[in-house]
């Protein structure tokens, strides 16, 4: 009985979070006007394509694509990068302010990113970089959220290993590249994952330094068309589905690593 | 052996450091300085026409209906949302943790969905499920024989409709961590609780419950911190409206800023939001060092 | 391994950024940007205009009306403005103050194509400022009447409303043919400012005082004119706002609204929703006016053209500009988009002196009125007037309240100019 309650609260829950999601792709299909019927159609009377068609000629939303793809490989990559190195020095070496500088970082991330936002813009205005891609990957570079989680990580390899690699006379970048990066990939691929999610999904930043059409990343990219195109449910809704669809497949395939991530961020010190 | 692990410790920590010093803490510090200015659209084109204008900014804050009304909004979002999505994520948690049910990867999958998907696409599906006429929300309603609400034009209810589409797509990230921390609590409790008879309510409220604590207060600080932060929803579905009744402070702020250029006004309200988060962080904290103690 | 990924990806992403900008080299390559529905049929215009000049190529880049204005000046923020554009003629002056154009005088004495004479005197004005010329007009708009002549006939109109008394009336006897249903005579939104300055130009309203420096919505006449218009609020004649009404051509065919206050830019949409035996129901007419006064006067619109100060290219722009203000290129645009000329040419032409949508035009052409040039104007009449309007419509402020506020915010946000006036003295 009980087993029965709990069962049909779960599916209840399940269709809330899964219907509109169906709605939309399902709208994404359907001919113009369609969509705006009472009772809401599930299914589409004919099931066309145009609305996809729209938006990569007319719409040219090819471009937004390959925007939010290549920014959100690059930014994942040099933030990897820096990340992980600055999170290896915190876990493994010993240095004048280390403590100090480790708790400013953390402490800091309370402060909202929107605070940095106007100077952000004055600064890479001034360098000539707005509405190029350095915008995005500038204030991607690094972050406290990734060094903190790799750090959390390298702390628990054993000393051991590296001082062995130290004592065979390998440089302390080699140990770095050949025996910290392999043994810490699973931490790595969380925060890939996490990064790549993020700027992916990166609204308020891009809307306000790529203000060029060419420019805009597909969140953007659809913002404006909704404000434009008010009244086509079925186009926006193709819109929703090209922006969310490598969202989803990239989480399904390394849902593991998210949700490890999300669970690792959350045990604190 | 020790000085130059230091050495190689910095050439390490080199590249994100800088990066984020200059990149987010010069900016912090120059957003604060200019709060205290007039920068305008004007000093864009010229900018000896910037003036130090010292508190003005914030004194104008104070007097400003439009950023009250942000700050009522944005509360009203924080404190109706946060606890809504606490406690939906916590029952889910609680049922997918149960003995009984299978399958529980492809529940926690679905939950899990709304999150990761980008929230302007999110609240563009959205927007039309709330339409008057033909959204599935109004149909379900009609089916129930209640009658239909116009969720994004009437004043009243545009927040709500916010509110429950923010919940709807955020809790599931916090269920993950309940669950972790479900997990955490040892079995020998509920065993001990079973045997003496104790219902699901006593259970909870007496086991269940105080062991999550930490992880609650966790997730209560995260969750608010990010809430306060509204931006995407309102921009999208509402622009602010109607009656201003959606309007954030963070829109406010991007409006003041980006579209109208009045970029010293607009550092003073986020300013302002950063005191606002700092405050009742703070005011959490205490409330989680009090707690333990007891 | 991982390493060399990643400097080729960074060197293949430095390629793309530095792809993004201009090339160098014989072909100069002109940015232009253009508006809504203009935008599309601009494209089409550019092959004629490259092939006449090999060694110039035009990027048409289309922007979203609603957004224009936001763009523009994040485009001048950010450094990133095109060569040449297209501007609503009310934002020539606010860019101009912030230097942001480049004076085109030069370019007028040696061109054979653009002249002062060539074209309306009014609307040639609104593009001079401190004497030197910024803006050549492209096209002319301004707003009038579009109304279903089979709706008014049923209310026993045989004509379209004259003055506000009739407008008012009309109103009032359409929404009786249709008791118990959802039917609006007409529509008024609060989210488009420009109805509301209209009818204050028409109570004889000034808008700004003291040199544009205050505001000055509190007076009679505004007040008048705005009270009128949340008349039709109060009455239930026309629906609030813009999430109710998605399509506006879909509602006029449906006669969900029967009257809208306008531009010429709707008139193909109209023409395309209401084909069929909807055809021949609708027509335009200038605005009704004030007590006696026919036609009432309405705002002077349009677009010009500009080039930008810090473009690279300005000499090729202006070619591109005298192009598009060639008669031939002019009636072009006006087939294509019934955008109405601004060269006076042109409107000999057959094709405009038939059109029978665009005869109210001319009529109204000869009573529009400019509003302030100042920058901040949009922020006043889209942020602070819209909101007062709604706030008013719905009945959460009266009238003399949300008036008072409008001109407190706007004195607020005048604050620098009046800082600005009060220097140069």
């Amino acid at each position: 009985m009980k087993k029965l309650f709990i069962y049909t609260f779960l599916i209840v829950t399940s269709i809330a979070t899964l219907v509109p999601f169906l709605w939309m792709i399902s709208a994404s299909f359907m001919n113009d006007g369609h969509a705006s019927v009472f009772p809401p159609r599930f299914f589409p009377d004919e099931f066309v394509i145009t609305q996809y068609e729209r938006l990569f000629s007319r719409l040219a939303i090819t471009r937004n694509f390959l925007n939010s793809l290549i920014l959100s490989v690059l930014v994942t990559f040099i933030s990897l990068t820096f990340n992980s190195m600055a999170g290896y020095a915190f876990a493994k070496y010993r240095f004048v302010g280390k403590k100090k500088l480790f708790n400013l970082l953390l402490s800091s991330m309370i402060i909202p990113g929107q605070v940095t936002m106007l100077p952000l813009f004055l600064m890479l205005k001034s360098m000539g970089f707005i509405n190029t891609y350095m915008a995005i990957i500038i204030p991607g570079l690094a972050n406290i959220f990734g060094i903190f989680l790799i750090r959390q990580y390298c702390l628990s390899i054993p000393d051991s290993l590296i001082e062995a690699a130290r004592i065979d006379g390998a440089s302390d970048f080699l140990i770095y590249r050949k025996i910290i990066l392999p043994i810490a990939t699973p931490i790595l691929a969380t925060l890939a994952i996490f990064t790549f999610l993020g700027t992916w999904n990166d609204f308020l930043w891009p809307l306000i330094v790529l203000p060029e059409d060419s420019m805009y990343t597909l969140p953007v990219a659809l913002a404006n068309l909704m404000l434009e195109h008010t009244k086509d449910p079925e186009l926006m809704m193709s819109g929703s589905v090209i922006t969310i669809l490598p969202v989803i497949i990239v989480f399904l395939a390394l849902q593991k690593y998210y949700i490890r991530g999300i669970m690792m961020g959350s045990v604190k010190e | 052996m020790k000085s130059s692990n230091s050495k190689v410790a910095y050439f390490f920590l080199a590249p994100a450091v800088s990066a984020i010093f200059v990149f987010f803490f010069i900016p912090v510090i120059a957003a604060f300085i200019i709060s205290f200015t007039d920068f305008d659209i004007y000093t864009l084109g010229d900018f000896s026409t910037l003036r130090f204008i010292g508190f003005d900014n914030y004194l104008r804050l104070l007097n400003d209906d439009l950023f009250w009304t942000a700050l009522k909004n944005t509360f009203y979002f924080v404190v109706v949302a946060s606890p809504l999505s606490i406690v939906v994520s916590l029952a889910t948690a609680m049922l997918l943790n149960n003995k009984l049910i299978k399958f529980k990867a492809i529940f926690r999958l679905s939950y899990f969905i709304p999150v990761v998907t980008t929230l302007v696409a999110v609240a563009i599906v959205w927007r039309f499920i709330y339409h008057y006429d033909f959204g599935l929300v109004n149909y379900l309603l009609r089916i129930i024989g209640i009658n239909p609400v116009d969720w994004l034009g009437n004043p009243t209810w545009a927040m709500p409709a916010i509110i429950m589409m923010s919940v709807w797509k955020n809790f599931g990230y916090n269920m993950i961590i309940f669950i972790a921390g479900l997990q955490n609590i040892p079995e020998e409790l509920y065993d001990a609780a079973e045997i003496e008879g104790a219902n699901w309510w006593q259970t909870f409220k007496s086991i269940t419950f105080p062991m999550l604590a930490p992880t609650t207060i966790f997730i209560s600080i995260i969750t608010i911190i990010g809430y306060f932060q509204l931006f995407a929803e309102p921009y999208v579905m509402t622009q602010g409206g109607p009656l201003n009744s959606t309007l954030s402070i963070i829109q406010y702020m991007y409006q003041e800023g980006f579209r109208w250029w009045n970029m010293g006004y607009s550092a003073s309200i986020a300013f302002f939001l950063f005191f606002i988060i700092f405050v009742v962080t703070l005011i959490q904290f205490k409330f989680q060092k009090s707690d333990s103690l007891q | 391994m991982k390493f060399v990924w990643k400097i080729s990806l960074l060197l293949l992403s430095a390629a793309l950024i530095n792809s993004c900008s201009n090339k160098e080299g014989d072909v100069k390559t002109i940015k232009f940007w253009a508006f809504g529905v203009e935008a599309e049929y601009v494209s089409m215009l550019v092959p004629k205009f490259e092939s006449r000049n090999p060694g110039i190529k035009v990027l048409v880049q289309q922007i979203p009306w609603t957004a224009a204005q936001e763009k523009l000046v994040t485009a001048f923020a950010s450094d990133n403005t095109p060569d040449a554009c297209q501007l609503g003629n009310t934002w020539v002056s606010q860019f101009t103050s912030l230097n942001a154009l480049a004076s085109l005088d030069d370019f007028i004495l040696e061109s054979t194509v653009v002249n002062k004479e060539k074209y309306f005197e009014g609307i040639w004005e609104t593009n001079i400022i401190d004497d030197k010329v910024f803006g050549i007009p492209w096209y002319m708009d301004t707003r009038l009447l579009f109304y279903r002549v089979d709706i008014l006939n049923k209310a026993g109109y045989n004509h379209p409303p004259k003055n506000w008394d009739e407008l008012l009336e009309v109103c009032r006897k359409i929404k009786s043919l249709y008791p118990g249903k959802t039917k609006y005579p007409i529509f008024i939104p609060t989210n488009e400012w420009a109805t509301f300055i209209i009818f204050g130009l028409q109570a004889g309203a000034e808008l700004l005082k003291d040199n544009n420096s205050r505001g000055n919505f509190s007076s009679n006449e505004f007040k008048e004119a705005f009270d009128y218009l949340i008349q039709f609020h109060k009455e239930k004649l026309t629906p609030f706002g813009m999430l109710l009404v998605t399509n506006i051509y879909q509602a006029f065919a449906e006669d969900y609204i029967s009257m809208y206050i306008s531009g010429p830019w709707n008139i193909p949409e109209f023409k395309k929703w209401m084909k069929g035996n909807l055809s021949d129901k609708w027509m335009t007419s200038p605005l009704p006016g004030f007590k006696n006064e026919y036609p009432g006067v309405s705002l002077a619109g349009g677009s010009s053209l500009v080039i930008f100060n810090k473009s690279q290219n300005k000499t090729e722009a202006w070619k591109f500009i005298e192009y598009l203000s060639e008669v031939e290129t002019q009636l072009e645009i006006y087939k294509l988009i019934n955008n109405l000329p601004a060269v006076k040419d042109a409107w000999e032409d057959s094709v405009l002196k038939n059109d029978i949508y665009i005869e109210a035009f001319y009529e109204q052409f000869q009573k529009v009125k400019a509003t302030p040039k100042i920058p901040e104007w949009e922020h006043i009449v889209f942020s602070k007037l819209q909101q007062y309007a709604e706030y008013t419509a719905r009945g959460v402020m009266s009238t003399d309240e949300a008036l008072k506020k409008l001109d407190e915010d706007t004195d607020r946000i005048l604050e620098k100019r009046r800082w600005f006036l009060s220097r140069k003295r």
